[in-house]
């Protein structure tokens, strides 16, 4: 009975879940009389392409992608880059301001993206960086959670090993790139995944920072579809909906521990 | 450790430190600034004193968008909470078939929003959506669940829960990974039922990854925009137009950044508030599970 039960809440659960995906995938492979004819039921007869075809020559999907990607990928990396030598300097090294600048970054953790949109908008408008790569990556330069769980891992890697490789004549960035990072190494790869997947998706930032082709991303032209002519042409926004998000879930299938690492991980 | 040489851990600080203070400290400012000039982006800007404030309190506009936000973020925090927890009970047991229910859920978090709210739209759409046709094939009248005022914030409200579930539900059964078996051990041999278990014993346990995860979910929908911008545009008469967006379509539609830059004040302030709440909240939880 109890078995039973929970067999059942697992097929219910499933199907709320999964039941999207398949409806969306189902919906991408057919064409448009077989939508407008018998739009939920039955299962299409054969499975046709005409939809991704569209997509592609709707949109540069290609060009879209490596945007996207370049995107998060430097975001990601510059983040991982500037927030090793800050972590080393907040765990490790005596100066004075330290607390200051330790309650600065933590600081920042209160200042979403959505509070600084409004002036960084109007900043980067009279320098001319809005529509630019610049003004998608930049901005997202450091990530002040990045920073503090950088420092958080860095304080329990003991000063003897740091001793140890000044005495071997290791400058300081030796010291931070070549021996404690790879020691970081599930830290980082975290802090990059979580990044990766946030920036790959985000519509907001890469919305309000340009209009231009050249620098948008596959989230925004995705969502385009649906807003381009007449008549919403649903297997046509599905097979975008498929291209945008088989990425990241073949990425989550690949490496869900380190993305639940990334989730789970929290200040405080 | 003293620094090799007494300047590096500045330059070490040095770019974060200007990343920071260009995107973060300097925007801040300016925001507050801005709040008090009239400006389109195209002419000068014109000081107007607190008129920004005073226009968004006797229009109404900022109790509306404060109401309207509150509500969605309410239903999203208290639906997906209640959710996650049950899901992380049911399902934290082994077996392939388990782990991929608990991934495909999760799966909804990685997602992009835009995906998600188009895949919801094309289920809700009223001809051929998935929803409306099995609402008709078993007697019910759909509800126009965008087009309708009364019911298209909670439409978004409940695509947010099927999203973001996944992430409480983790946290949950990242939270009972930590309960020692020998607790509920200890307790059925004195003889307490499922329920009291989970009263006396888990519970007091997850209190901690309860007020976690429902802080930190109540500060996310509150900067809720993508799936109201895709989904409804703010619309229909206004009635899905939470903060950001309200602060979006002042910059972007009406092209007022004082009248925006005033909004977002207030947003900044209520999102302290919040954070007040959280440290607040979690001081709580750690107590209450050292008592327990």
């Amino acid at each position: 009975m109890k078995l039973a039960f929970s067999r059942i809440l697992l097929v219910v659960v499933a199907l709320l879940w999964v039941g999207p995906y398949a409806w969306m995938v189902l919906t991408s492979l057919r064409t448009l009389p077989e939508i407008v004819a018998a739009p939920a039921w039955p299962l299409p007869k054969s499975i046709q392409f005409d939809a991704y075809r569209e997509v592609l020559t709707a949109i540069p999907v290609g060009r879209y992608f490596l945007n996207t990607t370049v995107m998060a990928v430097a975001i990601a990396l510059l983040q991982i880059l500037l927030a090793l030598p800050a972590g080393y300097a907040l765990a490790k090294l005596h100066f004075v301001g330290k607390k200051v600048a330790f309650a600065l970054v933590l600081a920042c953790l209160l200042i979403p993206a959505q509070v600084t949109f409004v002036p960084v908008f109007s900043m980067l408008g009279p320098l001319g960086l809005v529509n630019t790569f610049a003004a998608l990556v930049l901005p997202f330069g450091v990530s002040a959670l990045g920073t503090f769980l950088v420092r958080q891992a860095l304080l329990s890697v003991p000063d003897e090993m740091i001793e140890a490789a000044r005495l071997d004549g290791a400058s300081e960035l030796r010291i931070v790139y070549g021996l404690l990072a790879p020691m970081l190494r599930p830290t980082l790869a975290s802090l990059f995944l979580f990044s990766f997947v946030f920036h790959y998706n985000d519509y907001f930032w890469p919305l309000v920072m340009t209009t231009d082709d050249d620098v948008r991303t596959l989230p925004l032209a995705v969502a385009l579809l649906r807003e381009q002519g007449t008549g919403v042409r649903w297997h046509i926004v599905m097979a975008g909906n498929v291209i945008l998000s088989l990425p990241v879930l073949a990425l989550f299938a690949a490496v869900q521990k380190q993305i639940l690492r990334a989730v789970t991980a929290r200040v405080g | 450790m003293k620094p090799k040489r007494p300047l590096d851990p500045y330059l070490f600080l040095a770019p974060t430190a200007l990343v920071l203070g260009l995107f973060f400290f300097w925007p801040l400012a300016l925001v507050f600034k801005n709040s008090f000039y009239r400006w389109d982006m195209l002419t000068p800007p014109e000081w107007v004193g607190t008129a920004n404030y005073g226009q968004l309190l006797a229009s109404g506009e900022l109790w509306g968008t404060i109401g309207r936000t509150l509500s969605y973020s309410v239903v999203v925090v208290v639906t997906s909470l209640g959710l996650g927890l049950g899901l992380a009970l049911a399902l934290d047991r082994p077996g392939k078939l388990y782990a991929f229910v608990r991934g495909a859920v999760f799966s909804a978090y990685v997602v992009s929003w835009v995906a998600v709210a188009l895949l919801w739209m094309w289920i809700l759409d009223a001809d051929g959506g998935l929803l409306s046709t099995l609402c008709r094939s078993i007697g019910i009248v759909p509800k126009n669940w965008l087009g309708d005022p009364a019911v298209a914030l909670y439409t978004l409200a409940a695509v947010s829960v099927w999203k973001i579930t996944g992430y409480s539900m983790v946290i949950f059964l990242a939270g009972l990974q930590d309960i020692p078996r020998s607790l509920h051990e200890a307790a059925a041999l004195d003889g307490a039922g499922p329920i009291s278990r989970f009263l006396h014993v888990t519970w007091p346990m997850l209190r901690p990854s309860a007020s976690f995860v429902g802080t930190t979910s109540l500060i996310l929908s509150f900067q809720a925009f993508d799936v109201v911008r895709v989904m409804t545009q703010g619309g229909p008469v206004k009635s899905t137009t939470v903060f950001v967006y309200a602060i979006y379509e002042h910059v972007f539609v009406n092209l007022r950044v004082g009248r925006a830059s005033a909004m977002t004040v207030a947003f900044f302030v209520l999102l302290l508030g919040l954070t007040a709440l959280q440290l607040g909240s979690w001081r709580l939880g750690r107590t209450g599970a050292r008592r327990a």
